[in-house]
């Protein structure tokens, strides 16, 4: 496989968010972890109401203030200017991670370094920095109803991010319900890690060789194999 | 008569000792009391605690306070960002301890030093790193640490708008650790945009009780977006 084929390949990131965005059911209050995951809330389907939350304090995030309307006391987690929605809250922390850890929350879509087979989350520390960033991470993971990762199949050095078992430092064991990546739809049960849907042009044995613990067949995957008639 | 209101940021903050837990509002620059920290920088004192959520996301927040030699321990969840190169030299030659807490952990730990609590179990945290040598307790086939309450000698708050009583109202996401910070110093000082007179703030929306806050600067605009150390 070239580098060319290599860049082509799999889903874009704002589609995969688009993916994830036509998941998440109407109604659900989700927070939306920095970074990639944020995308999703531009791809939320018209007629879809999904309340976001923001851990600094906000429920009912809207969209980016145009230009010039920027307020520095209206952010998101990543202190980005965002607007408020209406219907939307403004509360202190110790009431914030009181929903998440109380179960409040329907889904997290988070950022990931590594996740196991078992649904293990490492998300906050890499092993060479000396500082981590853990933020809500440890709150989010353990309390969301549901943990998405939305995150690259493979490192930038293209070493897998799905492995056996996690050797950065964990955020949460046992967490993770669902990963999307560029390459596929994954996810994580009893019986183990379970491609629910590959990426147009991707096959089940091109994301196995790009991750390092077993994948099973789920039961829609052959057909969109065969309906998309894709070959590695 | 009650007035809490301090002419100066400086006199505010002038009995603070070395060695204090200083607990610290704001997320990023987003209800951040960059005038209390720019007079404590002044002021001097040494050897502080710090309990900050963010640590190094603007010049003006405790990144000022590290740059400045006044702390010798940092307890965040978030010590990373433009301004965090003054911590990393200091926690690499071993000028400054730090504990990275969970945001949520952090959060309720700070709430139970304002509400007398002086630990609780949490799911947060379990199996890592941040867990390690804590109590682990069971309860319903689900693990739990232990963790331990937070409360500070003085916190620094940033709130919209008081009354003279220290009522507080917070503008947005300005809010944040600002009213939970506010219930858990022996001296909470607040610095905000103004101060009306009691009985103008609508008693439905008063977010922060007076009972909690000591003292009151008002802002003049003069330090407001000061360019301090690093940038």
């Amino acid at each position: 496989m070239s580098k060319q084929q290599e860049k082509s390949i799999g889903w874009t990131m704002p589609v995969l968010a688009a993916h994830v965005a036509n998941d998440l059911e109407d109604g659900w209050c989700v927070n939306l972890g920095i970074g990639l995951p944020t995308l999703v809330a531009d791809f939320i389907p018209e007629g879809k109401e999904i309340i976001l939350h923001s851990e600094n304090g906000l429920l009912g995030l809207g969209p980016k203030p145009a230009p010039g309307e920027e307020d520095m006391d209206l952010v998101n987690a990543g202190k980005e200017p965002i607007t408020l929605e209406p219907g939307g809250s403004y509360f202190s922390q110790s009431e914030s991670f009181a929903m998440i850890r109380g179960g409040h929350l329907d889904a997290a879509v988070l950022g990931a370094f590594q996740v196991s087979q078992y649904g293990d989350l490492a998300s906050w520390k890499l092993p060479d920095k000396l500082l981590g960033r853990v933020g809500g991470a440890m709150d989010l993971t353990v309390g969301s109803k549901r943990v998405y990762l939305f995150m690259k199949h493979c490192t930038k050095t293209g070493e897998a991010k799905i492995v056996e078992k996690c050797e950065y430092p964990l955020t949460a064991k046992h967490c993770v319900d669902r990963i999307y990546t560029d390459l596929a739809i994954v996810d994580v049960t009893q019986n183990g890690l379970v491609v629910r849907q590959l990426a147009p042009g991707v096959t089940f044995d091109y994301v196995q060789e790009r991750t390092a613990a077993p994948l099973k067949k789920g039961e829609a995957v052959t057909s969109e194999i065969e309906s998309t008639g894709v070959q590695t | 008569m009650i007035d809490k209101k301090f002419n100066l940021a400086e006199q505010a903050v002038a009995d603070i000792q070395d060695g204090a837990t200083l607990l610290v509002g704001g997320f990023g620059g987003s209800g951040l009391p960059s005038n209390l920290i720019a007079a404590l920088t002044e002021q001097g004192a040494k050897n502080l605690t710090v309990v900050s959520n963010n640590i190094g996301a603007v010049s003006d927040g405790v990144a000022a306070l590290i740059s400045n030699n006044q702390v010798s321990k940092i307890m965040c969840s978030f010590p990373v960002g433009p301004h965090a190169d003054d911590l990393i030299q200091r926690l690499e030659n071993g000028k400054i301890e730090l504990e990275i807490v969970p945001q949520g952990t952090l959060a309720e730990r700070i709430r139970a030093g304002g509400a007398g609590i002086p630990a609780f179990y949490t799911p947060t945290g379990v199996h890592t790193e941040l867990g390690e040598g804590k109590e682990v307790r069971v309860f319903n086939n689900r693990e739990y640490l232990l963790e331990e309450a937070i409360v500070g000698d003085y916190a620094f708050v940033k709130a919209d708008t008081a009354d003279r009583w220290g009522n507080l109202v917070y503008r947005k996401t300005q809010r944040n650790f600002n009213p939970v910070m506010a219930t858990a110093a022996k001296t909470t000082i607040a610095e905000v945009n103004r101060i009306v007179e009691v009985g103008e703030l609508d008693p439905e929306e008063i977010i922060t009780q007076s009972v909690y806050v000591h003292r009151l600067v008002l802002l003049d605009g003069v330090r407001e977006g000061r360019v301090l150390i690093n940038e």
